[in-house]
């Protein structure tokens, strides 16, 4: 893992540990619940990041996501329902030398905080959102999400499901999200690795996470993340590198037309070269979308970082803004405003 | 030009400029505003504009309304009944009627007079015709066409000459007060620097206006209203709108805090939001959020990260607002919530002034959830409870509603310029690097405020959020008598600001048979009416509220030095409630009035008179 350059944000002056973030409350998720995984991958990565701890800041909305702050010995602010983005986005535009985080999940951000989810993401603020996505309301005891697939049985579906589930991916990409990875929460590896570059993206970061819930939707993802299927069934995507999956390391995803194609290297004379290779940083979104939309059972589902691609952050504009009027300005503070203009002397 | 005619003088004037909504009404009512200024009247203004931006021409709905009050005393309204009425065409005179005084003037533009237009606006006959003004002293000026005629060489389109019919009205009536034309010139020549040809048409009808009233009958009389006797120093004219915006500024100059708006465009709020992101260059930093729910979050993130945080809204944006005031309370974190009121519930009244948004202020939150309530009396001392909110906000960490209304934020009048050093000082209990033994929950134990602990700080990481919090070290608590220990706190905390604010003050005698209370936008007409019953020997005096959570301390003594207490309020009655809630021995009468629309002096007055009689 390369170092993250950043200016804005002031680097620890000396190596941090796993341990600098551990907090002394007790992690009160159940047992097995993917939330675990994803707490260990955050105390593996923020130490790799290098900040001071003093500049990272986790903000989050409610929910089990929402209790991580409590968890991770940073500042911290756990919010309310469905508004950690709009929240963070207050705390980043007010200071950007803070490493701003956001934990939630699928209900907080796109049912009750969608309207707010989107907007950051089209603002491009400088954040890392952590998207916990298990299909299901946790906190509340199991009533169907938005992403929560279609017929699915649940408290509030006894009957099943009549409601078409959100694509995170196809969300963020319409809200024209600059970053978008996906992981899984049984690969910590790659979850810090994809921690890690979403920290290193200027702009929203989202890494959606595919979360177990133990109790109310178990195995809900195991069709994809499951040892037999997992490597039939995810397409893990590098940067430069063909999109090539599957156990024996011969399916690949092509380009035919205007649809991506699963095919096997060594049939009808198919080679790795015929393969897409994965560009994260086209700022085009179109391939992006479709690899976020492939799904299960025609498609593996992609993994790692799907699109990273540079935009002006909110908070950068923000700032050029207030300096360009600074420069422009004959006003220097409130007495030369209060006397500015026409003042009327009695 | 030389008068042809007498000059009588005034000590003070009410005029009323009326017209269909795209007539300009605006604009002259305060390029007039601003003439009366610059010769050194004192002045109050305010605007009275449908809702809708365009509402068909020539209809009742459409008329739009500006009006001034200037005169030699220090002018606290802009006044109920107009002396000077003018009216651009005949749905505006038939809305406004009722409030031109008898025997005062109505100037009109005669060409405007027609059938269908009348028939339009809901005349049956035509009243310059029908002897119906006859108590008003009526002058008819077609000035539709006078203006055509005034620069008909200038080779202008037929649109923009006659849109310029407004500058007419106004010099003729910079001839009645006998007033400079300079300001209003020179107003077109910035305006339209690139267009000489439109300064020069504007300039042309505005003298032919005042020349035309020098020349006609109508007008013997020219009015003369002397200078202000106000103190000699440096003033502005500034609406209650952008006097909450300076204000903020200010505070946060003073208490070194930058400034952070988070906000949604909301009419009658929308132009502190609009006036604040002009001002970056003096580093303030405005979100124009996706909701009223993301401008108030955003603005409690940063807070947390140590900004002077404040949102802006009306009524329904409070109502959406609710429940993160609530995560302000519980995170103890300093936030100032500005609610220009107008009429509701619902979308109500946008445009219209009430306050009838105390009720939610005080107890719009789930759970226990007390805060500062204050609440501006004058578009300028907007400033100053503007600052106040901030200081007692951050000094401690509490959120603040700072409580105005469309009449005020609307409103204008001059505002003697302060010197930002001469405002009282803030302190926020900001956290120092590495604190010994820093807690979240840690209060000092005069005002029971916690410490400021900014994210970046070396060695005070913490975490605040909407669960109760453990006393003192800010874990997660669901523990029984500990949450009853934070309420209490909590309550407490807001419960002694009442030591950091001024005592009640009184205008009149601390014993009486009257006591007047009121509070908000209706100082002014109030403070007129109690005045003239205490010249007439009437024992009432008026206490107008300003801090209203917590009230301020001599409260109930004031209240017991009266035979009666009589609280007037734009509202069915909220803050007289919560008075009887707080002072339950007391008896309270009350005066309401819930029509949009300010109270006027003669119902006033009546109103008194009848409670001293009985």
């Amino acid at each position: 893992m390369e170092t993250i350059e950043n200016l804005t944000i002031d680097r620890s002056k000396e190596p941090l540990k796993k341990e600098d973030f551990v907090s002394d409350q007790m992690v009160k998720w159940c047992p097995g619940c993917g939330g675990h995984a994803i707490l260990a991958a955050v105390a593996n990565v923020f130490p790799k990041i290098g900040y001071r701890k003093e500049n990272f800041t986790l903000v989050s909305g409610i929910g089990c996501s929402s209790r991580f702050p409590y968890y991770v010995n940073t500042y911290g602010f756990h919010g309310i329902h469905g508004r950690a983005h709009a929240i963070a986005t207050g705390v980043k535009i007010a200071n950007p030398h803070l490493s701003v985080w956001i934990t939630s999940g699928d209900g907080d951000s796109m049912a009750i905080g969608g309207n707010h989810f989107i907007h950051i993401i089209r603002r491009n603020v400088d954040v890392n959102i952590l998207l916990f996505n298990n299909e299901i309301y946790g906190l509340t005891k199991g009533q169907y999400s938005p992403t929560t697939a279609l017929g699915t049985v649940t408290k509030t579906s006894p009957y099943g499901t009549i409601e078409h589930p959100f694509n995170p991916g196809e969300l963020i990409m319409g809200a024209q999200g600059t970053f978008f990875a996906r992981v899984p929460d049984t690969n910590v590896k790659l979850m810090t690795d994809v921690m890690f570059e979403a920290a290193k993206h200027d702009g929203t970061s989202v890494v959606e996470i595919l979360e177990n819930c133990v109790i109310f939707a178990d195995n809900v993802h195991c069709q994809i993340t499951a040892k037999d299927v997992r490597d039939d069934n995810q397409v893990i995507l590098e940067n430069g590198k063909p999109m090539i999956f599957g156990k024996e390391r011969n399916k690949g995803i092509r380009l035919n037309g205007t649809k991506l194609e699963v095919v096997t290297i060594g049939e009808k004379g198919i080679t790795e070269k015929d393969l897409l290779v994965h560009d994260q940083y086209e700022k085009d979104p179109g391939v992006h979308l479709m690899l976020a939309k492939m799904s299960l059972p025609n498609y593996p589902v992609a993994m790692g970082v799907i699109r990273s691609a540079a935009f002006p952050t909110y908070d950068d504009l923000m700032e050029e803004s207030i300096e360009k009027a600074k420069q422009t300005s004959s006003i220097r503070c409130v007495d030369d405003l209060l006397n500015s203009g026409d003042v009327i002397e009695i | 030009m030389e008068n042809k005619s007498k000059v009588v003088e005034h000590d003070d004037v009410v005029i009323k400029f009326v017209g269909d909504s795209g007539d300009g009404m605006q604009l002259i009512g305060t390029l007039f505003s601003e003439t009366a200024a610059l010769v050194g009247n004192d002045i109050a203004t305010f605007p009275d504009f449908p809702a809708e931006i365009r509402a068909p021409q020539n209809t009742i709905a459409g008329v739009s309304g500006f009006q001034v009050r200037f005169g030699k005393n220090k002018i606290n309204t802009p006044g109920d009944l107009c002396d000077v009425l003018v009216a651009m065409n005949p749905a505006s005179l038939k809305a406004n009627l009722k409030w031109a005084k008898k025997g005062g003037t109505i100037l009109v533009n005669s060409n405007t007079f027609e059938p269908k237009i009348l028939e339009k606006s809901g005349f049956n006959t035509n009243p310059l015709e029908d002897n119906s003004l006859i108590d008003y002293n009526l002058i008819i000026a077609p000035m539709t066409f006078l203006t055509k005629e005034a620069v008909k060489d200038m080779g202008l389109d037929n649109k923009t000459v006659e849109k310029s019919k407004n500058m007419f009205a106004l010099g003729m009536i910079f001839y009645l007060f006998s007033m400079p034309l300079d300001n209003a010139k020179k107003f077109y020549v910035k305006k339209f620097k690139k267009k000489p040809s439109v300064t020069e048409m504007n300039t042309i009808v505005l003298e032919a206006g005042y020349s035309y009233a020098d020349t006609i009958e109508a007008i013997s009389t020219q009015i003369k209203v002397p200078p202000a006797q106000i103190e000699k120093a440096r003033y502005r004219n500034i609406t209650g709108n952008v006097a909450v915006a300076w204000g903020f500024l200010a505070a946060s100059e003073r208490s070194k805090r930058p400034l952070f708006l988070g906000s949604y465009p909301i009419t009658p709020a929308t132009e502190i939001l609009m006036e604040l992101a002009k001002h970056k260059y003096l580093g303030t930093k405005v979100v124009q959020a996706e909701d009223e729910i993301a401008g108030i979050c955003s603005a409690i993130g940063a807070s947390f990260a140590g900004s002077l945080a404040v949102t802006t809204t009306s009524g329904p944006g409070l109502s959406l607002k609710t429940e993160a005031l609530g995560l302000a309370v519980i995170t103890e974190l300093p936030l100032v919530v500005v609610n220009v009121q107008r009429g509701g519930p619902s979308t109500g009244l946008p445009t219209k002034s009430e306050q009838s948004d105390l009720y939610m202020s005080l107890f719009g939150r789930n759970g226990e959830a007390p805060l500062i309530i204050i609440a501006a009396s004058s578009p300028a001392n907007c400033f100053d409870y503007a600052y106040m909110a901030c200081k007692l906000s951050m000094e401690h960490m509490t959120p603040v509603i700072l409580l105005t209304e469309g009449y005020l934020g609307f409103g204008s009048q001059l505002m003697k310029i302060p010197k930002v050093a001469d405002l009282p000082s803030i302190n926020p209990p900001i956290a120092e690097p590495n604190e010994p033994d820093y807690k979240p929950y840690r209060r000092n134990p005069e005002t029971l405020a916690r410490r400021w602990a900014i994210p970046g700080t070396e060695g005070l990481r913490h975490r605040v959020g909407g669960l109760e919090k453990e006393d003192i070290y800010g874990n997660v608590s669901m523990d029984p008598s500990n949450h009853e220990t934070m309420v209490r706190l909590r309550n407490e905390k807001v419960e002694r600001v009442a030591n950091y604010i001024p005592e009640q003050d009184l205008n009149g005698a601390s014993t009486g048979d009257l006591l007047v209370v009121s509070w908000g936008s209706t100082y002014g007409v109030i403070d007129a009416a109690v005045g003239q019953l205490q010249k007439e020997g009437k024992k009432i005096s008026h206490a107008h509220f300003h801090y209203i959570s917590p009230l301020p301390k001599n409260t109930e003594k004031i209240l017991k030095g009266f035979k009666k207490v009589v609280v007037c309020e734009l509202n069915a009655g909220q803050f007289v409630n919560y008075l009887r809630m707080k002072f339950p021995e007391n008896q309270y009468l009350q005066y309401n009035k819930v029509q949009g629309l300010p109270f006027i002096t003669n119902e006033l007055t009546d109103k008194f008179n009848e409670l001293l009689a009985e």
